[in-house]
């Protein structure tokens, strides 16, 4: 990546989570198995989700595609899809980070500062449990297969975004 | 004085620290009756995790703690392990590790300074809103603090939990060539750090100072990152090694953190003030004109001039990379080896947030059997309670929204990384 003439698809995906933390190691093990499919045309990242890392990971990417995992309430497993160039994320959702300054802020920074790639996608896994382990609740482990297929689709349509 | 109501201050999530964790204030009348900080622990289970590991994922494990300060967890790791196998990293290697803790030094300040702490002296709720005021004051932190990245990725292997530290020194090492860019940009980046020195000197700062003890490292001749003794300015004068001679850490209801007092003493502090009062006459002869211009004494005792005293140790960690740059020749090997035994080594070393104490037991084959880890938050937690017990006193005439801000701004002063002492803070003032 990072040789491809502005305006051509940079593909960057950035898997969002502590491994220790059960569920929240979500958005590692997607990113984990993205890589395998994504390798040739673009990055993909295991990243702590430190804010101010991640606005210069992504400012000269585009499409930027993150994963995280959250908790808004909804069922475990849920996801959720954002474009966050389009409207600020909703902070409360993406709390559990070990980062004051996480992803939430790190989007606004990047507004603020006309820095934010165009699109951001994110996609959010709905957590169980966020104790300190290793071990993914089933349902998580099933919504990584699917955010994974999501974002696979997704990029395989990715001529659009050079448009964007 | 007649019957008095109570009232409690209560903040469920602090904001602007990292981690999460819960503040308690019960006041009555005027008095402050209780203050509770409540945090979790992660340490414990990694310490669990550790155990049957081999010495040398020690460091790496460890390093998971924390996405702030894994070169803090890894230094105190290896320098631990060492001691155990009775080796000495020294020369080059030696250097090199302080200049990995210069660029983790110059992160999590830079993060600390504009971030999360300038916001609360000027009046904004973050710092996205200083940003769209002042877009030139949040970029040169970002710039500054990507220095301090760049330092770690090359020395690190990466930006985020390094991998290239080991037992004994390096994996890789880096050739003077690769040096020449950041040093350049180190340049700048020690001319952007006294910059922000004058910056935060021009903040408004409240009138409040308190008789703390200090416990920092202290060695012959440095401003301490990875070696020394433990010293407080109440005439404690230990190695590492009579660590737990002196602290204990006792169990309290309300916080999963262990809470750590110094014998005879009871609440101490760590961090950057502590190192700067205890150390001041070996900062580097810049970093120490840079305190004096900002109108900082050799022993600073106001908390929330921490953010100038941060501020000045990003100048000294850019003027002591920069030394160790140009001062650097490739060792012919990356690391010295290592031949295990059975022993317990012990470890301590200057986090960006104070003091990092790490014991391991080992087997004779290296297997480890027992690992105990303080992180400096977790030690502090008793200055952060006392600080508020004597702040909120002084600001009880404020309207409750602006009291709490007081208060989030008071645990601020400290930088507690709940994701070290823990993972996930909350403020609550009972006034009944």
């Amino acid at each position: 990546m990072g040789n491809e003439a502005p305006r051509k698809p940079n593909i960057l995906v950035i898997g969002i989570g502590n491994a220790y933390r059960s569920d929240d190691a979500a958005g590692l093990i997607a990113a984990r198995r993205i890589r395998e499919q994504v390798s040739k045309c673009g990055s993909v990242i295991e990243h702590t989700g430190e804010g101010a890392a991640l606005m210069e990971l992504w400012k000269d990417a585009e499409p930027v595609i993150v994963i995280d995992a959250v908790r808004s309430g909804a069922a475990p497993g849920t996801i959720s899809r954002f474009d966050a160039a389009l409207r600020p994320l909703p902070a409360s959702m993406f709390r559990d980070s070990t980062h004051v300054f996480g992803l939430a802020e790190a989007v606004e920074l990047s507004r603020a500062l006309k820095q934010l790639p165009r699109p951001l996608i994110v996609y959010g896994v709905e957590a169980q449990n966020l104790e300190a382990g290793t071990n993914l609740s089933p349902a998580i482990e099933f919504a990584i297969q699917t955010v994974v297929e999501r974002v696979l689709q997704e990029l395989s349509q990715s001529t659009p975004y050079s448009q964007t | 004085m007649s019957k008095q109501p109570t009232r409690t201050i209560k903040v469920d999530i602090l904001a602007r620290v990292e981690g999460e964790g819960g503040l308690y204030i019960k006041l009555k009348g005027d008095q402050v009756q209780d203050v509770k900080l409540k945090i979790y622990e992660p340490p414990r289970f990694f310490e669990a995790l550790l155990r049957g590991r081999n010495f040398a994922e020690a460091p790496d494990i460890t390093a998971r703690i924390c996405g702030i300060c894994p070169v803090a967890y890894q230094m105190s790791a290896v320098h631990a392990m060492e001691d155990a196998f009775g080796v000495k990293v020294d020369g080059q290697l030696r250097a090199l590790r302080r200049l990995l803790y210069c660029g983790e030094w110059i992160e999590s300040h830079t993060l600390h300074v504009y971030m999360l702490h300038a916001p609360d002296f000027l009046g904004y709720q973050d710092v996205i809103q200083l940003a769209k005021d002042h877009p030139a004051v949040v970029q040169r932190a970002l710039q500054l603090k990507k220095t301090g990245n760049e330092i770690v990725t090359l020395l690190g292997g990466r930006e985020i939990h390094p991998i290239n530290v080991r037992v004994g020194g390096f994996y890789k090492l880096p050739t003077r060539s690769e040096f020449a860019a950041l040093a350049e940009r180190l340049k700048w980046a020690r001319d952007a750090a006294l910059e922000t020195v004058r910056f935060v000197a021009s903040l408004p700062f409240p009138d409040f100072e308190r008789d703390y003890i200090f416990v920092a490292l202290r060695h012959p001749d440095e401003y301490p990152f990875n070696d020394g003794r433990l010293v407080s300015n109440g005439g404690l004068d230990i190695p590492i090694s009579e660590y737990e001679a002196n602290f204990v850490e006792e169990h309290v209801e309300h916080s999963n953190a262990l809470h750590s007092v110094l014998k005879q003493h009871g609440a101490y502090f760590v961090g950057p003030l502590a190192r700067y009062s205890l150390n001041f006459d070996r900062l580097s002869p810049l970093a120490q004109e840079a305190a004096r211009e900002a109108g900082l004494a050799p022993v600073c005792r106001n908390p929330f001039k921490s953010i100038i005293v941060r501020s000045v140790e990003i100048v000294y960690a850019c003027d002591e990379a920069l030394r160790i740059i140009e001062q650097y020749e490739r060792p012919e090997k990356p690391a010295i080896e290592i031949h295990p035994r059975a022993a317990t080594g012990y470890g301590c070393t200057e986090a960006p947030r104070g003091i990092l104490y790490h014991r391991y037991r080992l087997d004779e084959d290296g297997a480890i059997l027992e690992a105990k880890i303080v992180p400096p938050t977790s030690q502090n937690q008793k200055t952060i309670e006392q600080d508020l017990g004597q702040f909120v006193p002084k600001f009880l005439k404020l309207p409750e929204e602006d009291l709490r801000w007081q208060c989030e701004q008071a645990v601020r002063n400290h930088d507690p990384c709940i994701s070290c002492a823990t993972h996930c803070l909350r403020v609550e003032i009972d006034r009944g």
